[in-house]
């Protein structure tokens, strides 16, 4: 039994990173779709899934002029994090030039937990501590590890064992990210799916969420060296009433209140199926109710995003493949990360640059997949 | 699991819940007759706090009424063997009487409500009346101050453990809490203790001392009382202050996870923790610096900021330690971003003086009365950070330890 903190030689570094990632006026880009992922969305924009191709989406989202001011981190797959531009510049140095962090995702996927039908763990413990050495050596500072769970309540869903496994993954994980020196995000991603109400959403959340904190300080992970990165409160995609911005803000600050400890410097949430303008829209309001100086709204960590879909999809939609449209999809995406660095600080205005036409970006992949499907390896 | 409302027989022991899910595997209950868990329809619903109780206003406004700036509670709930030994310091006999009359000094002293928001009072207390009729619970409303009601029945020696303790009184709870409401009260208090030494806290303290505490604090909103949630890591030992820092992190780790599992809302709650200190007999005495410092860190890592106030115990420091230390927390940096009032719910740092001066006799009464005010006005300063000058105490430097009394 110890009674300091055996963090290692990167305690102070990973307090200062942490910062920097949830500094005012930023957020962060998830651009680590594994290959079977990204595949998946680049066969439905009638590309094929290639080396080539991956890489140069990739270099859409990361070469845009002054990403730097609206981004202060973003997430790289492991292929990506060894690749170059075009011309032969290493996306490492790309983004670190602009002043943005380069973090990684060290998970190794979903796999269905036993005995559990429709929920998952996540792999990917064996051999972490050696990779994340080898990331940090490559130039990452950050890494994300990607847990999910479902809620159904008639089913009784998610499970106690689900919660414990996830919670004590993260923490396993955070744990060793820190000890190399990444700062980890901890991601208990409740998925979108469900006929469930609000209310619903944030009691999951906040019980999901204070078990995955108990496990982090089981493991002494020094909180102050981590990210949190959540769902908003929102109701199941099936739940059949609109919610306003508002209803939202109001939900997710009341729940995060709950059950995320001030320790921590910032929540970057997911946007996990809301289409680019609802997360820009609900991540503002979300800022503009966060300033109140009413004592129920303090919020001591930074609110902000950590954006996959959110901050990609329409590039990919502007893109489509084509030599003449690299330079607007560049814009697109410069323009998609400014919308939410506004959104950050409470001061976005319309119009969205989206140029999608989708209520929402819902994938039926992102989460629990019949064992059954040949397709299912993630 | 989780949000259970109405338990099953396969899931709790009596009146204890086992909880697994801090750990990864399944943990078998002592009497071993936690079965397979068949999934229960979960009652998430009835988890909403807003919707299932009709006290949830209420008792979210009296949290926020006690726990603002420049206020903090005055803890005068001692039972009557602990009072009796107070008296005796004085010469008075252990008689009802005389507890009516030192009580009535505090409550009625001027000016008390500018500083106190909260008084929490021993069951004998609450139902006493001032020498000329008044009810005391009319005397603290008057003043502006919650009446608040200590609802535990002292500790018990846990068996097979190394003089640790558990807090009796959950039996008949709904019932007690029900009838104090009546009387008055809108607080409650439950004092769960754990000592550190070698092997201790142990885990069957931690798990029991929380997972009682969570259950009272359940209880007490359901019967609209504020719960105010005290996990008190002694001071007691020789031990360093990291020491303390780690296992107060465990205790307030657990007793969040246990208010979680039982569905108490966390803005409706107070907490009254220790201060991190190094353990008494540790041969260098600390720095304010350092305690406000390691109190800060302990309690942005632990304490969501749903909850509207930290009230912190004396639990022996010295009145001015108990002052000057929580000046500095309120005023070091990183205070800034600390989401819940970071205020007091002292007994012995404003009574033990205050008892002593009055010694019993009449003449002195005005003379206690006036040092009380200014003892609750130095910690009301404190709160905001703006105390400065001598302690009005005149026993500022003695630290006041009492032993731990078991029923």
């Amino acid at each position: 039994m110890y009674f300091g903190r055996a963090i290692g030689p990167y305690e102070s570094e990973l307090v200062a990173n942490a910062q920097l990632l949830s500094k005012s006026g930023g957020g962060i880009l998830a651009s680590d779709e594994s290959t079977g992922t990204i595949g998946k969305r680049l066969v439905s924009a009638g590309l094929e899934n290639t080396e080539t191709t991956r890489r140069d989406f990739r270099e859409l989202l990361y070469t845009g002029e002054e990403l730097g001011k609206y981004l202060n981190g973003v997430i790289l797959f492991h292929e990506t994090l060894y690749q170059s531009t075009r011309r032969g510049e290493r996306f490492v140095d790309v983004l670190t030039k602009q002043g943005i962090l380069v973090g990684i995702k060290v998970d190794k996927g979903l796999k269905p937990l036993p005995k559990h039908p429709e929920e998952t763990y996540t792999e990917g413990l064996d051999g972490l501590e050696d990779r994340c050495k080898e990331y940090y050596k490559q130039g990452a500072r950050f890494a994300k590890w990607r847990t999910t769970l479902k809620i159904d309540v008639g089913k009784s869903l998610p499970s106690e064992a689900c919660i414990a496994v996830n919670a004590a993954g993260l923490a396993d994980y955070a744990s060793i990210a820190q000890k190399s020196g990444l700062v980890p995000i901890v991601e208990p991603e409740i998925l979108i799916d469900g006929t469930h109400g609000v209310d619903i959403s944030a009691v999951v959340a906040e019980h999901v969420i204070s078990a995955v904190y108990e496990q982090l300080r089981v493991r002494q992970v020094l909180l102050e060296g981590t990210l949190l990165k959540p769902m908003m409160i929102l109701p199941g995609s099936s739940w059949p009433e609109k919610v306003s911005p508002e209803l939202v803000a109001a939900v997710t600050i009341k729940a995060m209140r709950r059950c995320v400890p001030a320790a921590v410097p910032g929540i970057m949430f997911l946007s996990g199926g809301m289409s680019e303008e609802q997360a820009t829209v609900n991540l503002n309001t979300i800022n503009i109710l966060a300033k109140s100086d009413e004592k129920e709204l303090i919020c001591p960590w930074s609110l902000s995003f950590s954006y996959g879909r959110a901050l990609q999809s329409s590039v990919l939609g502007t893109w489509g493949g084509k030599e003449e449209t690299r330079e607007d999809a560049r814009t697109v995406a410069v323009s998609l990360a400014r919308a939410n660095s506004l959104a950050q600080q409470g001061l976005y205005e319309g119009p969205h640059p989206t140029t999608l036409q989708v209520s929402n970006l819902i994938e039926g992949f992102r989460g629990w997949r019949d064992p059954a499907d040949p397709d299912h390896k993630i | 699991m989780a949000a259970f409302v109405g338990s099953s027989v396969s899931v709790f022991v009596g009146d204890r819940s086992v909880l697994s899910c801090s750990r990864a595997g399944r943990r078998v209950s002592e009497s071993g007759r936690r079965a397979v868990v068949t999934p229960v329809k979960m009652t998430y619903a009835a988890g909403i706090f807003e919707k299932s109780n009709p006290y949830a206003d209420e008792l979210k406004a009296t949290a926020r009424y006690i726990s603002q700036r420049g206020r903090g509670i005055l803890a005068s709930d001692e039972s009557n063997s602990t009072t009796g030994k107070r008296l005796a310091i004085v010469d008075l006999e252990n008689e009802e009487v005389n507890r009516r009359d030192w009580r009535e000094l505090l409550y009625t002293a001027p000016d008390l409500g500018k500083y106190i928001s909260g008084a929490i009072m021993f069951e004998e207390t609450l139902y006493q009346k001032a020498a000329d009729g008044t009810p005391f619970v009319d005397i603290l409303k008057d003043q502006g101050i919650f009446p608040g009601i200590k609802v535990d029945t002292g500790l018990t020696a846990l068996p097979r453990t190394d003089a640790e303790t558990a807090t009796t009184g959950l039996d008949g709870l709904p019932d007690r809490c029900a009838a104090y409401y009546k009387q008055g009260a809108r607080f409650a208090k439950w004092r769960a203790v754990l000592r550190i030494g070698d092997g201790c806290p142990s885990d069957a303290a931690i798990i029991e001392n929380c997972h009682a505490l969570a259950r009272y604090a359940q209880i007490s909103q359901a019967a609209g009382l504020v719960p105010i949630v005290e996990p008190e890591v002694l001071l007691d030992g020789d031990h360093d202050i990291d020491r303390t820092a780690y296992e107060t992190e465990k205790v307030l780790s657990y007793t969040f996870r246990f208010l979680n599992e039982y569905d108490v809302c966390l803005d409706a709650i107070l907490l009254k923790p220790n201060m991190i200190n190094p353990g008494g007999d540790y041969p260098t005495p600390p720095t304010p610096q350092d305690v406000a410092s390691y109190t800060l860190r302990t309690m942005l890592r632990g304490v969501p900021g749903a909850v509207p106030g930290i009230h912190f115990l004396s639990g022996g420091m010295s009145d001015a330690e108990a002052t000057e230390n929580l000046n500095l927390l309120n005023t070091i940096e990183g205070s800034e971003r600390a989401p819940w009032s970071l205020t007091f719910s002292y007994g012995r740092a404003l009574q033990i003086a205050v008892l002593k001066t009055w010694s019993g006799k009449p003449e002195n009464k005005e003379k206690a009365q006036t040092l009380l005010t200014a003892l609750a006005r130095a910690n009301s300063q404190a709160q905001l950070g703006k105390f400065e000058g001598e302690h009005p105490s005149p026993e500022a430097k003695t630290r006041n330890w009492q032993p731990l009394r078991l029923v």
